[in-house]
């Protein structure tokens, strides 16, 4: 087999969805639910989450590339980026099942699981359904038996600049022209532009452009777009509303800028899921989420968010081993 | 769910700053503070750090009058959070400082160079600092810079006084 070959049924007679085979996890969907099933100590052990919350955690881990270290799709299964390598987990990061030797994990070449997790996507998301908006704008067709498909929305590029948007050969500003046209939440965001006065020569030199307007044209939440990059230091907005529909681990130090409104993020242990705190920003509020717990955000209106990464590779091993705190100064 | 929205952004006249909640942890890993909280207590453009992570920083300054001019061996870039700042770009005829020299310095006086030209941005706006320019910033009234830098000689450190403990 090779390593972007998806294992899967043929088509269920009776709901029309495919089911999946990923090592040794099996995965289908229903009407309503989809069921991760594994074996561990002698035991076939399962697992259900509702197909909306599953999808919507699938399309984050398939948009980000598996992010920075775990993507908890919640409290039994997910994922850990090694970073060319990514395990599936089923109960490793659940006391419950891990102390009982319940849990498993596997490791599988990125593109293997990537090819897996982008069919099970392309065939279990209804058309109407986008995973990437608020349930305040897409429809309930996810339930059910199979019907159409949605490529254009699971199909989205991360938008990610080399340098800062706008810049020539750079990413795109977001205009109604190019298909993003404002968010019904952020129809009060001014779209006003800064001026530019540049001297003769400097047309492409001097650089500038309204990142609230920009994020207000965003078509997807809880999907990190990159708006400024100085070396491994990366500047990563989002737009935010209902719930992060992950949990994520930290496998380094990341920050959060609020930019506008409200967001509330519960804190728990990375390994265990215990909670630890909950943080309240408002706007202009800054916070570090350390890197040895997992967290999972909730936004009542959609709210800018911007999340400071550092993109230095060795960052995971440096706290992994002890070397680096998981905190990010001492005071 | 109703049709209208109301965006709350922040300001030094009106901001107000979340809360921690802890169960079993430290307020102090959190490094929590705000943007407008700090430049409301801070000096003109005074560079004070609000993140950092291993040498890269997120700073904060109080845009007040016209500032010094400022250049860096790498780019910077700037989010206005409140406020109107006009910067003016000059492109440098020979470096600030050596490349190793990391973070913004001030240049004394006027620098020696091409005037680039200028920018006027309002809230919200994100503007380039690009390698190889000086800068510096110019506010009639009060406003709020955040800046993504690396840690210089001109940064400052206050955790204790700006963050929840």
């Amino acid at each position: 087999m090779s390593a972007l070959d998806v294992v899967a049924s043929p088509a269920s007679n009776e709901t029309g969805y495919r089911s999946f085979q990923l090592g040794s996890f099996s995965f289908s969907r229903d009407e309503y639910f989809v069921r991760v099933g594994w074996e561990a100590n002698g035991q076939q052990l399962s697992h259900k989450m509702s197909a909306d919350a599953f999808l919507r955690a699938v399309m984050r881990d398939v948009a980000w590339g598996f992010f920075y270290g775990w993507v908890n799709f919640d409290a039994m299964i997910g994922t850990r980026n090694l970073y060319g390598k990514v395990e599936f987990y089923a109960g490793t990061y659940n006391p419950a099942y891990k102390e009982r030797g319940l849990d498993h994990m596997e490791t599988f070449d990125s593109r293997q699981i990537m090819a897996t997790f982008k069919a099970m996507l392309d065939d279990w998301t209804n058309e109407g359904f986008d995973p990437f908006a608020a349930p305040d704008e897409t429809s309930k067709s996810w339930l059910g038996k199979k019907r159409g498909n949605n490529r254009g929305a699971i199909e989205r590029e991360r938008q990610a600049c080399k340098r800062m948007p706008g810049l020539p050969g750079d990413a795109e500003l977001r205009t109604d022209a190019n298909g993003y046209p404002v968010n019904r939440a952020f129809a009060d965001v001014s779209q006003e532009e800064p001026e530019i006065h540049a001297e003769p020569g400097f047309e492409n030199e001097l650089h500038a452009f309204s990142l609230f307007a920009y994020l207000s044209r965003s078509d997807v939440t809880w999907n990190p777009s990159v708006s400024s990059v100085l070396e491994r230091s990366l500047c990563c907005p989002t737009t935010e509303e209902y719930i992060l529909p992950i949990k994520h681990g930290n496998d380094r130090v990341e920050w959060f800028i609020q930019l506008s409104d409200e967001l509330e993020w519960q804190i728990e242990d990375k390994n265990t899921g215990a909670p630890r705190a909950k943080v309240i920003m408002k706007a202009g509020d800054v916070a570090a989420m350390p890197a040895d717990i997992r967290h999972q955000g909730f936004s009542k209106k959609r709210s800018m968010l911007l999340v400071w990464e550092n993109a230095t590779p060795e960052l995971p091993q440096l706290y992994e081993s002890g070397k680096l705190k998981p905190y990010p100064v001492e005071f | 769910m109703t049709a209208e929205f109301q965006t709350v952004f922040g300001s030094l006249q009106d901001y107000a700053k979340g809360e921690l909640e802890i169960i079993n942890d430290s307020p102090k890993n959190y490094a929590f503070s705000n943007v407008f909280d700090v430049a409301a207590r801070s000096a003109a453009y005074e560079k004070v750090v609000v993140a950092i992570n291993l040498g890269y920083v997120l700073e904060t300054l109080r845009a007040e009058g016209t500032s010094p001019w400022f250049a860096a061996s790498h780019d910077e870039f700037a989010i206005v959070m409140d406020g109107e700042v006009e910067v003016e770009l000059v492109k440098l005829d020979a470096p600030a400082g050596p490349p190793s020299k990391k973070g913004a310095i001030l240049l004394p006086g006027n620098p020696a160079g091409r005037r680039m030209g200028h920018v006027k941005c309002k809230r919200g706006h994100q503007v380039l600092l690009p390698q190889g320019a000086a800068y510096r910033f110019k506010a009639a009234r009060p406003g709020v810079i955040l800046l993504q830098t690396i840690e210089g000689e001109l940064s400052k450190q206050k955790w204790r006084e700006i963050c929840y403990t």
